[in-house]
């Protein structure tokens, strides 16, 4: 399947099932009522915005109608996307330029698609004619280089390396001067999933950035989180110790092809100013889209998956 | 200042509950109005953890049930009541521990390990072979994940430090002939446990999703356990009926509880699939993964932290009679530096620092807490050195050592002020933290059952 093919096939999805679920909330009330606040408090709950977020946005939800006069069911789901749209950015966040080389430093807890993520932005660099280098800086998980070497494969980009257990500061030293020498745009750098709450390795991942600062002032230009959209209300914990370690400047969500929403990415943007900048929307090179707070709105209502307890 | 500590160790439910009570002393059994207030911060708690709405709204439902009309016993205030009856339901929803799986007698045993992308499936598999290990089996790891870059190559080199035969056939065969050979393979060659590694996959995805249930068809499991990432969110419950409904799956293996995660997932998975959780994954390494206690989770989920976990590990490193000695001095307000470097010694015992304290919510986020955890090994020897540079009457005066003393112990043991300084901080945070164990270990001494005890029993200091 084509890119296209693949990007409209998850936005007919998407639009479905906004239809279907505003169709289903409102069809079976007349007017504006308590239920209908309710049972969209609990389609926000469901799609992990998390209990204190979900009961705040109905609260604006019932000011913004009054205010408004609105009166019509209909216009409260529009009202309340209004409402999230303000709160995640209306427009989309590009990402930060700088260098030559632009540093991009991927961080994030384990597993939530950070080397796949580094692959599909090689991809999307590349397509916009940037020169992309890589850097295998997790050099502590199990053929964790491998796995980015084959990236490298795949985008036909060049990985710096080095051995499993070196030091990743050295590796983005390293990869930093290769970018210079050979006239690249964009470096990349992989780093070793890790849990935000443990202190000796989140220093790691300062030394990285102030090695990186030190040689290129400026440096990392952008330092994207990669949160899982599975995730529940961690995620708030993760953005807040990953972002006073490293700094972060963006936020892709991954796995937004599956039935989770990553409704908790609101509560983060309501407390942290860190704009997400990509979603993910698959395992291939090219599932890989920058974020419209609208899309992402509509999609928090849809309900592929019916509710099974 | 301890009573601060106190506070945010033990803040969450238990607290906001007592505060929600404070106004009914003197009430003689709860009503339907007391418990509906309470029943509101029960549902946030729950839902902070990420237990599934659905799963919150039915268990709020059923305490509420329970609680209504009942008599507040002498011993608890309301508050207590309502805890009580919480945490035993939802211990009780969770079962008893089982972290025993299902072992053929006609070897090999086989089991096979599913779940979303980037739960930990391949590392738990690792771990589970060094594990049964050592109850005497004989692991053969399985590459069954031929979809993800390197996937392969991960589960070899897993398989190598623990020197555990991995069976592999590339990444060119279906993952259904690689599980039909393994079996073979593990017959010909005396393994009498088969583990296999399956790629990460959406439960939404009806192929891949066929794709394991050819494997079960083919081999039969004996074992076939859900991988869950600890921190997933309301997705959980949809992830755990797409499983099992398609698999039957007979345990779940929780990762990931090394970090702050309140693990609701737990609870929604038990809901769902009714399958116990049998194993949790704590930490990167290979053998990080511990059975699982569902009065402990219970506790972790309603925002009480793994309290007992933390004393019983205390327990199991620090003999009685240096914990009374050392009760006595913490008491005595004796605590001396000269103890102080025993004591990280011992402390260390425990295990990583960051993960004792990362047991005790609130603690964990305390920056003063992290300052103390961030003593590593290379420290140790700055703290050793800082320590012996100092005479034995500082030593034993740790608050009158003034700017001159600290840079002249600084010169001797060649660090900084800064570092003397540090050291100094460390050491106050150490003697809370101490008293702290103290006060735990007492609460537990005087009653006998320790987990009703922490949370109900009388003059403990929860309350
Ligand atoms: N369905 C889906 N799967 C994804 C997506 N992004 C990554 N994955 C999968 O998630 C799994 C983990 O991805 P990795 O890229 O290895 O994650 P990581 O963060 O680099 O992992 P560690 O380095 O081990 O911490 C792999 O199976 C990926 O194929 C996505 O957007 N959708
Ligand atoms: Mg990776």
């Amino acid at each position: 399947m084509g890119i296209f093919d693949r990007l409209k096939q998850s936005l007919t999805r998407t639009r479905q099932g906004l239809v279907e679920k505003i169709e289903t909330l409102v069809s079976g009330h007349k007017s504006i009522d308590d239920d209908l606040y309710e049972e969209l408090e609990e389609a926000l709950i469901q799609a992990d915005v998390g209990m204190d977020t979900a009961v705040d946005l109905i609260a604006d939800l019932r000011r913004e109608v009054k205010a408004r006069g609105v009166r019509e069911p209909e216009q409260l789901t529009s009202l309340l996307q209004e409402l999230i749209g303000d709160i995640l950015g209306q427009e989309t966040v590009p990402l930060n330029t700088g260098g030559p080389p632009a540093v991009i430093m991927v961080v994030g807890v384990n597993g939530v698609g950070k080397t796949t993520t580094i692959g599909k932005l090689a991809r999307y660099c590349q397509s916009r004619g940037q020169r992309v280098l890589l850097a295998a800086g997790d050099t502590f998980r199990a053929a964790a280089i491998d796995q980015l070497e084959i990236w490298g494969q795949r985008t036909g980009i060049t990985v710096i390396k080095h051995r499993e257990g070196a030091d990743p500061a050295a590796v983005a030293y390293d990869a930093l001067q290769a970018a210079r020498s050979r006239g690249a745009d964009v470096l990349i750098i992989d780093t070793a999933g890790r849990l935000h709450t443990k202190s000796n390795l989140m220093e790691e991942l300062k030394k990285v950035g102030r090695v990186l600062g030190r040689e290129l002032p400026g440096a990392p230009h952008e330092v994207l989180l990669v949160l899982d959209a599975t995730t529940g209300q961690n995620a708030i914990s993760q953005a807040k110790l990953f972002g006073q370690a490293t700094g972060v400047t963006g936020i892709v969500l991954t796995k937004l092809d599956g039935t989770a929403r990553g409704g908790v990415i609101i509560g983060i943007r309501r407390e942290l100013d860190i704009p997400v900048k990509f979603i993910g929307i698959g395992e291939s090179v090219d599932d890989l889209r920058p974020f419209h707070a609208g899309e992402f709105v509509a999609a928090l209502f849809d309900r592929r998956d019916k509710e099974t307890v | 200042m301890i009573k601060g500590v106190k506070q945010m160790v033990f803040s969450g439910l238990a607290e906001k509950l007592q505060e929600t009570f404070r106004r009914l002393k003197g009430k003689g059994r709860l009503t339907e109005a007391d418990v509906d207030e309470a029943m509101k911060e029960v549902k946030r708690a729950l839902l902070g953890a990420d237990v599934n709405f659905q799963v919150v709204k039915k268990f709020v439902q059923r305490v509420k049930e329970r609680a209504i009309g009942q008599d507040i016993l002498d011993s608890l205030t309301p508050g207590q009541q309502v805890i009580k009856i919480v945490r035993d339901e939802l211990a009780a929803l969770m079962g008893g521990t089982q972290s025993k799986i299902n072992v053929s007698p006609k070897p090999p045993t086989l089991v096979m390990l599913v779940g979303l992308h980037g739960a930990g499936k391949t590392t738990s598999a690792a771990k589970l072979a060094n594990t049964l290990r050592k109850t005497g089996r004989r692991p053969l790891l399985v590459a069954g994940d031929v979809y993800r870059p390197a996937a392969i190559k991960q589960l070899q080199v897993l398989g190598q430090q623990l020197d555990v035969p991995v069976f592999s056939m590339g990444d060119r065969q279906s993952p259904v002939d690689i599980a039909r050979a393994a079996v073979e393979h593990a017959v010909g060659t005396g393994r009498d446990l088969v583990i296999i590694d399956t790629a990460g996959r959406l439960q939404i995805d009806q192929e891949m999703m066929d794709e394991l249930a050819a494997i079960k068809a083919a081999v039969h499991p004996h074992e076939i356990l859900l991988v869950v990432d600890a921190m997933t969110g309301q997705v959980a419950v949809n992830v755990a009926e797409a499983f099992n409904s398609r698999l039957g799956l007979d345990g779940v293996i929780l990762t990931k509880l090394d970090g702050d995660a309140r693990g609701g997932a737990a609870l929604s998975m038990k809901a769902v699939t009714g399958c116990p959780v049998k194993f949790a994954g704590v930490g990167e390494k290979l053998d990080a993964l511990e059975p699982f206690h569902p009065d402990r989770m219970a506790d972790r989920i309603l925002g009480m932290g793994d309290v007992l976990t933390l004393i019983e590990k205390a327990q199991a490193s620090f003999d009685a009679d240096q914990v009374a000695k050392l009760n006595q001095k913490i008491k005595n307000v004796e605590f001396t530096l000269d103890d102080f470097l025993e004591q990280l010694q011992e402390v260390r015992k425990l295990g990583p620092i960051q993960q004792i304290i990362g047991m005790i919510p609130g603690l964990g986020s305390m920056k003063k807490m992290k300052e103390l955890g961030d003593i590593d090994d290379k420290e140790l020897v700055y703290v050793e050195a800082i320590i012996k540079s100092m005479t034995p009457w500082e030593r034993n005066r740790p608050h009158e050592i003034n700017g001159s003393r600290r840079r002249r112990i600084a010169r001797g043991s060649g660090t900084s002020v800064q570092q003397v300084n540090s050291v100094l901080k460390q050491f106050e945070q150490t003697k809370k933290m101490m008293r702290q164990f103290s006060e735990m270990g007492k609460s537990m001494k005087k009653g006998g059952r320790v987990p009703g005890n922490l949370f109900t029993g009388k003059g403990n200091p929860l309350f």
